[in-house]
């Protein structure tokens, strides 16, 4: 049985629409817009739906929290904290976890969310690097993402700074001391944000209009134009069969798209739930209410602050006195570095790649993060250096369940943080080359297939047979790491973009990000033939055309690998 | 640029080509109430279709995940009704019932529809052209002339005065709200200088609020945490003005430690780190360390809490303390340096403190 | 021996001797040594065979350390310990029914452990009893001082938080120190044995004396402390109840994994078995 007209229901508010917003040329574009298929282009709806149900959540928590650092007695159902004073906010706090039915649930499920819409940013933000999905015309898009990103760990500090418990308190200080170690104007800034000395009575209204209403509103617009953007520009496809730069090769938004897209709504839900349900998360109860006399052992932010936490950790105490003032150094460079290196190199990374490699061309076919050896290199690089500050972060904890040495941890993470990037560097580029060489050998030999022949001479083989037609395609899809071009010409004058210290840089950082990668040659005649060839690939290959541009890249093309 | 029809891509070889009904792009507009007849299910090839029997099969098991999920979410609503809050136990309980019963009803809901599309909804790829998203050359060139155009008609450009007016009104314009802000605090002026330590102000027991009678505080290897008298639950004087109180054998103090300002081998240390004000609290009795949980910064409270390892850049302030007639422990005066975080005034109070001495 | 050689500045780290040379050794010194006088406190006090049972235990299992009269001893081999006098029986009682003595490994803590055959309520009673004599010292509590029932749990919290939970976490979970030294979980730690701590003050920890935290309020903390930790924890797993590294490690390892789970088979490709 299958629908012949569509049914009333459904036709009577659509023309309605139409006649009014004319929605029928809308929807005649785009009910089958083409989504490419893969797992991991899923993982940015991983945050897209954490900050439905933060909105969600969130609102219903603020039915019942009160934003206010006015002193009560609490009174509640929580008996080890009966007759304790302590503010409004915590005892409000104290208020949904245990006499609101259902609101313990809602705040565990809106702080998991929290973790899992950060954790969810940065997976997707890694797909998209590792992948060069941020290349045009997608850098716009990358810089929303950046921008998200940044906003989400502000939400975030301004969020768990609420419930004014004694953890949530030690970060509060920790922010206190941060601001007031900027240079010039940094007493004014912590005078303004906390209406006087610490704690003051006004800085859990002001952070709850901040985190309630102000970045909210903007990550709402952001994610809004992030999707637009999307939207208009297609998703980027992995590189396979029958997909090129000129198309897009999936499945359509209606229905299947729709139908996966609300299925993953409901498992990030569902996940959601099973985390606030099963995982007690940020028991503040257990806290106590805040006081800025007192501390725990393992105060930790929340795990996307852990890398701040870490860098003010490892930095050993330098501070500069003169005429007067002050600059705590041992504050600025842990608090303002990392982040700054971190969140610019972002935000720049598109842009000095395309100066770099002179690529000015659009890119929608996915790069396999192996095909671009230091781009992924680098990406992991960066991961070390984010993971070990953030593993410094609980250095304490690391020191007290497998008793090593407190300073030890300190001391081994002031070397590490510069030597465990490098080493990541090297490691990945290696395993990248190793990874297209492999490439190489299931196109050229095949793939073994578990068939044992025996030859007329007595020799025992095993058939290698092609690779399937789409895993050769989507191996094909390498393409070559464009440079600028650095030769110099007949006179001897080097290309206008390689002259002056600045291009000869420009030249070399061309050479080596774009090297190696042709020397592993997909396409190109193999020395060893052997007759186990796949065939068919050049056919294949055909339809993603090399971007052809630089010189530098040319004269090793044909370089095979030796057995 | 998306209007172009898609095409469906030719499914890969091993692949049963089937021939099913899908409505060819376009045709989505019949979905706004242009009523259809009977019309001839369009034909395209690359199509799987599932096999009728396992598309029955599939149904069922997506049927009994629905069904779970709609009894899930009765569930919900009943634990809602039955599970009352209210001790510790019964909140957990409730928690418990709650959480589970809507984690049953989102998941299976969310396996229902996966089966479901990848079981009955008919597999194929569609294909669509992309373009450069830059504009046409011709279009660009008539944005272009556009704007000069309406440039030239506001008379921007040939009215100097109006320009410039104009910018100079949008200048403060700007800064007002900068300006709003001013009233969200006061100005810190020397506060942070001070705390609320005075000559003779007693040092209470925190949590206890009770005065310290020196001659009480007599274990060698005993801390306490110390408050202001009249000011125990004033967050913004303990922010400053809390107090780690330390017992020495008198023979343990090493020269780093104004021996004037203690009383007895009691020796009175801010409690607020001075890397960036978490209350250095760990005390360790073998080793003399006042160790700050934050970041880690470790002070000798021997030696005056002079830094040995850590971000903090300056030893713990000392506060002078006496005893009263009645044998309590009081202040002799305010700290002598500020207390807490650096910041870009404070300079090195320190070293103005010695040059004074 | 070198390791052994290398810690031996640390006033702790220093028990590294066979056990039955121990013994025999102290059972040679107890018999060839004189009688203390120090004893005639405890005599006059009734407990007479306890000092002599005690320090007959002291002898054969605390001497090689803590010298043969609890004097302390220094040695550059290993084996040296502080001296005992005036610890009272309440630190006998804390370390040696928490397993943390005899201390067997060198390391920088005694760490809580499974008792020796030979450790029980008599042979801690006489050990106790016998250190005691040696100089005073705090004395074991009685057991309704220490008796959870009897304390105001939320006054405790109070005092909780501002003295012990910056070593030994919000809900006594412990922590680190420096040099490797940790705060101990409290969760294995009877009643008495938290009250002898305060008073004591065990290893690297600070003592809180009963003239400035006065016996009632360690009992509230002691009701505070035994509260929180048999308390159900109302949202879920714990996670060990140390804050946020856990949380986030979950938040990890079981939200994204599961979620990039359902990723994976929302778009899976299934291969296609050909039914015609």
């Amino acid at each position: 049985m299958s629908l012949d007209s569509t049914p009333k229901a459904i036709a009577g508010p659509a023309n309605f629409v139409d006649e009014r917003i004319g929605a029928g040329n809308f929807l005649k574009r785009n009910l089958r817009k083409v989504f490419p298929d893969h797992w991991s282009f899923l993982l940015g709806e991983i945050a897209l739906y954490s900050f439905v149900i933060l909105l969600l959540t969130g609102t219903f928590l603020t039915f019942f929290f009160k934003p206010s650092m006015g002193e009560v007695v609490y009174n509640g159902s929580y008996e080890p904290l009966v007759g304790v004073r302590m503010s409004e906010a915590y005892a409000s706090s104290l208020n949904i976890s245990f006499d609101i039915r259902g609101g313990l649930l809602i705040r565990q499920i809106h702080h998991w969310a929290a973790l899992l819409f950060v954790a969810g940013m940065m997976v997707h933000m890694l797909r998209v690097f590792f992948t060069g999905a941020y290349r045009k015309p997608r850098e716009l898009n990358w810089i929303i993402g950046v921008l998200l990103l940044t906003l989400a760990l502000l939400e975030g500090l301004t969020g768990y700074s609420l419930p004014d418990d004694l953890l949530s308190g030690a970060g509060l200080r920790i922010t206190e001391g941060v601001a007031m170690s900027i240079p010039l104007v940094g007493t004014y800034i912590t005078f303004f944000l906390f209406g006087g000395e610490y704690p003051g009575h006004d800085v859990i209204s002001r952070f709850y209009s901040i985190h309630i209403l102000l970045i909210p509103g903007i990550l709402l617009a952001l994610i809004s134009a992030h999707l637009i953007l999307m939207w208009v520009q297609k998703h980027t496809q992995m590189p396979g069969k029958g997909r090129t730069e000129q198309n897009v090769v999936g499945a359509p938004f209606y229905p299947s798209f729709m139908a996966k897209s609300g299925a993953y709504f409901l498992f990030t839900f569902g996940v959601l739930a099973l985390l606030g349900t099963f995982a007690q998360i940020n028991p503040i109860w257990l806290f106590g209410p805040y006081t800025p006399a007192d501390i725990s052992a393992g105060s930790q932010p929340d795990f996307y602050m852990g890398f701040l936490e870490g860098a003010l950790r490892l930095m050993p105490a330098w501070e500069i006195n003169f005429l007067g003032h002050t600059l705590a150094l041992s504050v600025l460079i842990p608090a303002l570095v990392p982040m700054g290196i971190i969140m610019t190199g972002l935000a720049l990374y598109p842009f000095a790649e395309q100066w770099i490699t002179g690529d000015r061309s659009e890119h929608h076919v996915a790069d396999r993060p192996r095909n671009n050896p230091h781009r992924t290199s680098i990406g992991l690089a960066a991961i070390a250096f984010y993971g070990i500050l953030w593993l410094l972060g609980a250095n304490d904890w690391i020191s007290a369940k497998f008793h090593i040495s407190l300073y030890t941890t300190t001391v081994v993470g002031r070397w590490a943080i510069f030597i465990g990037p490098a080493i990541a560097y090297f490691v990945t580029y290696r395993i990248c080359i190793g990874l297209q060489r492999g490439d190489q050998e299931v196109l050229h030999h095949g793939v073994e297939s578990g068939v044992i022949k025996r030859l007329p001479n007595g020799e025992y083989i095993e058939v290698h047979v092609p690779p399937a037609e789409d895993i050769a395609a989507h191996v094909l899809g390498k393409k070559r790491i464009p440079a600028i071009e650095a030769a110099p010409d007949g006179e001897g004058i080097p290309p206008k973009g390689a002259r002056g210290p600045l291009g000869r840089l420009r030249a070399r950082l061309s050479q080596t990000y774009s090297a190696d990668t042709d020397a592993i040659s997909l396409d190109g005649h193999h020395d060893g033939a052997d007759g186990h060839h796949a065939d068919g690939h050049h056919a294949v290959n055909g339809a993603a055309p090399h971007a052809g541009v630089g010189a530098g890249a040319d004269k090793e093309s044909t370089r095979s690998i030796g057995h | 640029m998306t209007e172009n029809p898609n095409d469906i891509e030719q499914a890969e070889e091993r692949v049963p080509r089937r021939v099913i009904g899908t409505p060819p792009p376009g045709d989505e507009a019949s979905a706004l109430g242009a009523p259809v007849s009977t019309r001839e299910p369009i034909k395209h090839e690359g199509v799987t279709y599932p096999d009728p029997d396992k598309a029955r099969k599939a149904e069922r098991i997506v049927a009994l995940l629905f069904v779970v999920s709609f009894l899930a979410a009765v569930a919900f609503v009943a634990s809602y009704v039955v599970f009352q809050v209210g001790t510790i136990d019964r909140t957990a309980t409730s928690n418990l019932a709650l959480g589970s019963s809507l984690t049953v009803a989102l998941l299976s809901l969310a396996a229902g529809i996966v089966v479901w599309v990848r079981q009955i909804m008919p597999k194929y790829n569609l294909v669509q052209e992309r373009h450069p998203m830059v504009s046409a050359t011709d279009v660009r060139e008539s944005v272009n002339d556009t704007f000069l155009q309406g440039a030239n008609e506001s008379g921007f450009v040939k009215y100097k005065l109006l320009r410039r007016t104009l910018l100079l009104a949008a200048a403060p314009l700007g800064l007002l709200p900068l300006v709003l802000l001013k009233d969200l605090g006061p100005l810190p002026g020397t506060s942070l200088r001070h705390t609320v330590w005075s000559k003779g102000r007693r040092l209470m027991v925190e949590g206890t609020k009770q005065p310290i009678r020196a001659a009480d505080f007599n274990s060698p290897g005993g801390i306490l945490s110390v408050v202001p008298e009249g000011h125990e639950e004033d967050l913004n004087a303990l922010a400053k003005a809390t107090l780690i109180l330390i017992k020495f054998r008198p023979e343990e103090l090493k020269p780093g430690t104004n021996i004037n300002w203690t009383h007895d081998g009691i020796v009175a240390y801010s409690k607020i780190c001075t890397h960036v004000g978490c209350p250095a609290a760990l005390y360790e009795q073998t080793t003399h360390h006042i160790l700050c949980p934050c970041h880690q910064s470790t002070f000798d409270a021997a030696d005056g809490a002079k830094v040995i390892f850590g971000p903090a850049a300056r030893p713990l302030p000392q506060l002078p303390i006496a005893v009263d007639g009645e044998g309590y422990l009081i202040a002799q005066s305010d700290f002598n340096v500020p207390v807490g975080p650096s910041f870009w005034e404070r300079g090195d109070a320190e070293a103005e403190v010695r040059g004074k001495a | 021996m070198n390791s052994i050689t290398a810690r031996r500045r640390h006033p702790l780290a220093r028990y590294a001797v066979l056990i039955l040379a121990l013994s025999l050794l102290g059972v040679v010194y107890a018999l060839a040594a004189p009688v203390g006088d120090r004893a005639d406190a405890a005599i006059a006090s009734g407990k007479a065979d306890d000092v002599a049972a005690g320090k007959d235990l002291f002898a054969a299992h605390c001497a090689s350390c803590h010298g043969l009269n609890g004097e302390g001893s220094y040695s550059s081999g290993g084996g040296s310990g502080p001296s005992l006098v005036g610890v009272g029986a309440a630190a006998v009682d804390f370390q040696v029914s928490s397993g943390r003595m005899p201390y067997a490994d060198p390391g920088p803590q005694a760490p809580r452990k499974r008792l020796p055959e030979w450790v029980n309520q008599d042979s801690i009673r006489q050990l106790a009893a016998y250190v005691q004599s040696l100089g005073g010292g705090p004395t074991k509590p009685s057991l309704e001082s220490v008796d959870p029932s009897k304390g105001d749990p939320a006054k405790g919290g109070e005092l909780f938080r501002a003295n012990c939970i910056q070593c030994h976490n919000f809900v006594g979970s412990g922590g680190g120190l420096t040099y490797g030294k940790y705060a101990p979980p409290l969760n294995p730690a009877t009643p008495t044995q938290i009250y002898e701590a305060m008073i004591t003050g065990p290893q690297a920890m600070p003592v809180f004396n009963d003239t400035t935290i006065t016996p009632d309020e360690k009992r509230d903390m002691i009701a505070y402390i035994v509260s929180v930790r048999q308390q159900t924890d109302p949202g879920g797993s714990g996670l060990g109840r140390i804050g946020p590294v856990t949380e986030g490690l979950v938040a990890w390892i079981v939200g994204i994994s599961l979620l990039a789970l359902a990723a994976i088979w929302i778009t899976a490709k299934k291969r296609q078995v050909n039914h015609d």
